[in-house]
């Protein structure tokens, strides 16, 4: 691959991975967001890729794979099929409002241009530079944490700062040693579908995955 | 040498043999090996502990010269055995041995009655049993690992074994507390992983990528100080997410006030400390590159925030389980307190605290289970007389609140001391003054709240009729309520006060362990 073909799919990737978390704050739909989330995996697994092809490795191909199966499709099947149980009981209500949230990220755009300054002297290329997307995701994440009621949505909060994290490490170092990736990949899985019993038996035991009627414990 | 190629092979053997128990319970579904496999696994790790203790003192000779100072190392220190990726050193082994201990008292005190032959076994009896096994491997794994990234899967991996054992008891509570742990230890641990990503990211940008702990604190190469520093920042916030230090604590009440007794100790005594010595870690690491100052900062700020925090909740707690989960984060901001500091001496105390703080804390749980069992409320107020109605139950969890309040001849008593004379020693005298008045504060606040439960005349002649809440016995069994194995809990408590005495295993290692962390400063 050339260096303009790889320079162009790789901002491509990371302009789609920025687009998806910012109509993430936009929408309150649920359904939407796990298509959201799905996007954001492929573009993902778009730049793993990319990268890997450009630097030739093959154990890049397969993490991308990896990457494809499980935050494209495994994971999206495993929130949808909440979704749609829970598409009955309503939407998102978000505890700030659409034009705000917008406005926060763009404000946690420029800070996380602001923090990655120092990542920016571990590498020349194009894609030491597309890494501050990264380090937006995870402020994303953390803003979609902090701003959602519902236990999906929260859970999906979760995964877009876990994108934002595995783009940062493709983008800074061509990912982290295999074993970690496993290891990390197996972590997120299951922390997903544990979270998903909890939300389930919750939802039993109060009738409704509101977290906001999680207030018995407290001081 | 013959000896090296034995302890070689006991590095893998806390990692294999509680993962094998975690099956053999899930396949057989045995109620004896279920009951018992978290037992087994905890003596697996302690033995393992003990004898990579015993190669730790064999080798390196270090000379510690008292409170001045300085340790004189002769000989090789650091690695006493490595294999596959995994090594250890006197730290690692120290580190086993509070696994092992702390894991022994919490499931065997915590060991449920025996059920009696053909009665049906306790529900999610299996589960529980496999979850705790594994839990300890994952622990077992997260020091034995040289690799950052494999330490940091191992104490995510704890966080998925013991989201059902925080929630086991299946009740709206428990499972508003299970999951308000696994989103914030999740979210948390995720910010150390952007922080391992960095520090891969780092040395790669200088032309030796590693995570290997023993690589970076030997020969670390040219890295770039700035990203370096971004990268240890998040480490350390991560890992003192899952170290209970404010401001990342408030998943920690929750969890520890809902979960059973043993798996509340368990978190207390063992997860937090694991999680604690994987900062001190990469503390070091940082001390080679950066110099002490980025990390001490850090680690000042939370340990004085988290005594704060504790200080606040203690004066006017109403939940005794809670008390103990807040009084947790008031050690381990102590412990922050104490890493900051630096130094041999420092480093020594914390890994004693460390040891101390684990097995009082892990009596105290499983007791303050069992005065739940009996008294059916965790309310401070619904608690009275219990040392002329219960004794049985009273005189350890007196003996313990002793320990954690740091009376002689406990060893907390020596660690806090050698702490706050360290922060002095080191140019942080006040600090030491502020967490010596916040440590009055919270003196007074535990002191008050189990004078309220442990002391006063019973109101007759008979004891009050018990709610059960937790085990549904026979009115004839009331009395029964709350009982179980009291060996483990002396042990735990006797040890925690000799621990300090014990000059010859416990001072050499600790001694050989701070030299391993303080080496390059």
């Amino acid at each position: 691959m050339d260096d303009v073909a790889f320079a162009q799919i790789l901002g491509s990737a990371a302009g789609v991975l920025l687009l998806s978390a910012v109509l993430m704050v936009w929408r309150s739909s649920l359904r939407a967001a796990v298509r959201l989330l799905c996007v954001q995996g492929a573009a993902l697994a778009l730049l793993v890729a990319a990268i890997g092809l450009h630097a030739r490795e093959v154990a890049l191909l397969a993490v991308a794979a990896l990457v494809l199966a499980l935050k494209a499709v495994t994971l999206p099947i495993v929130l949808g099929r909440r979704a749609t149980v829970d598409a009955a009981a309503g939407r998102e209500a978000p505890r700030i409002a659409p034009t705000t949230g917008l406005v926060a990220v763009s404000m946690l755009v420029t800070l996380a241009y602001l923090v990655s300054r120092p990542l920016l002297a571990l590498g020349a290329g194009p894609a030491a530079r597309a890494a501050p997307v990264g380090m937006a995701l995870v402020l994303i994440g953390f803003l979609l944490l902090v701003t959602r009621r519902r236990a999906l949505s929260q859970l999906i909060a979760f995964l877009v700062l876990d994108n934002g994290i595995a783009a940062v490490a493709f983008l800074t170092a061509g990912g982290v040693p295999l074993v970690v990736e496993l290891g990390a990949s197996l972590d997120v899985l299951l922390v997903v579908l544990i979270l998903q019993v909890l939300s389930s038996r919750i939802q039993v035991a109060a009738h409704g995955s509101d977290l906001d009627e999680l207030t018995e414990l407290r001081d | 040498m013959a000896t090296v190629g034995v302890l070689d092979a006991v590095l893998w053997l806390p990692l294999l043999l509680p993962v094998a128990l975690a099956v053999a319970c899930t396949v057989t579904r045995a109620p004896a090996l279920t009951r018992r496999a978290p037992v087994l696994a905890s003596l697996v790790v302690l033995a393992c502990g003990v004898a990579l203790s015993a190669g730790a003192l064999s080798r390196a000779v270090v000379v510690p010269t008292a409170l001045t100072g300085g340790v004189r190392a002769t000989g090789a220190a650091g690695t006493i055995a490595s294999s596959g990726g995994l090594r250890a050193d006197a730290l690692t082994a120290f580190m086993l041995l509070v696994v092992g201990a702390v894991g022994l008292t919490s499931t065997w005190a915590g060991l449920a009655p025996r059920v009696a032959r053909g009665a049906p076994p306790p529900t999610g009896h299996v589960r529980y049993g496999a979850l705790i096994c594994l839990f300890l491997g994952a622990m077992a794994l997260a020091v034995l690992a040289d690799n950052l990234g494999v330490t940091w899967v191992a104490i995510e991996a704890t966080t998925i074994a013991t989201a059902f054992l925080v929630g086991h008891h299946g009740t709206g509570r428990a499972l508003e507390a299970a999951w308000k742990y696994v989103l914030l230890g999740s979210v948390g641990v995720a910010i150390a992983f952007l922080g391992v990503v960095l520090l891969w990211a780092t040395t790669r940008a200088a032309g030796a990528p590693t995570l290997s702990w023993t690589a970076l604190t030997t020969h670390p190469g040219p890295l770039d100080p700035a990203s370096l520093r971004v990268a240890v920042a998040l480490m350390v916030l991560g890992l003192a997410t899952k170290a209970g230090l404010a401001p990342m604590h408030s998943w920690l009440p929750d969890a520890h006030s809902q979960a059973p007794a043993a798996v509340s100790g368990l978190m207390s005594g063992v997860l937090l400390a694991v999680a604690f010595s994987a900062v001190l870690r990469v503390q070091a690491v940082s001390a080679v590159v950066l110099g002490p100052g980025p990390v001490r900062a850090l680690l000042l700020t939370a340990g004085l925030l988290s005594l704060a925090v504790a200080a606040a909740l203690l004066l006017r707690q109403h939940d005794y389980k809670r008390m103990l989960a807040y009084s947790s984060i008031e050690h381990m901001g102590l412990m922050a307190l104490g890493a900051a500091a630096g130094g041999p001496l420092a480093l020594a105390a914390v890994l004693l605290h460390v040891l101390g703080h684990g097995l009082a804390k892990a009596a105290l749980f499983v007791v303050a289970g069992r005065i739940l069992a009996a008294e059916g409320s965790a309310e401070v107020s619904h608690v009275h007389a219990l040392l002329a109605r219960r004794p049985d139950l009273a005189v350890p969890f007196a003996a313990g609140l002793t320990a954690l309040l740091g009376f002689p001849p406990f060893s907390l008593f020596f660690s806090e001391v050698a702490i706050l004379l360290a922060c002095w020693q080191r140019g942080l005298g006040w600090a030491a003054a502020v967490a010596l008045v916040l440590l009055l504060v919270i003196f007074g606040g535990l002191a008050r709240t189990s004078a309220g439960m442990l002391l006063g005349r019973p109101p007759g002649p008979v004891p009050p009729p018990a709610k059960p809440a937790l085990a549904p016995a026979p009115s004839t069994t009331v009395a029964l309520l709350g009982r179980g194995p009291q060996t483990p809990v002396v042990l735990a408590l006797g040890c925690c006060a000799v621990a300090a005495f014990a000059a010859t295993p416990v001072g050499g290692l600790l001694a050989r362990a701070a030299a391993d962390l303080a080496g390059g400063r």
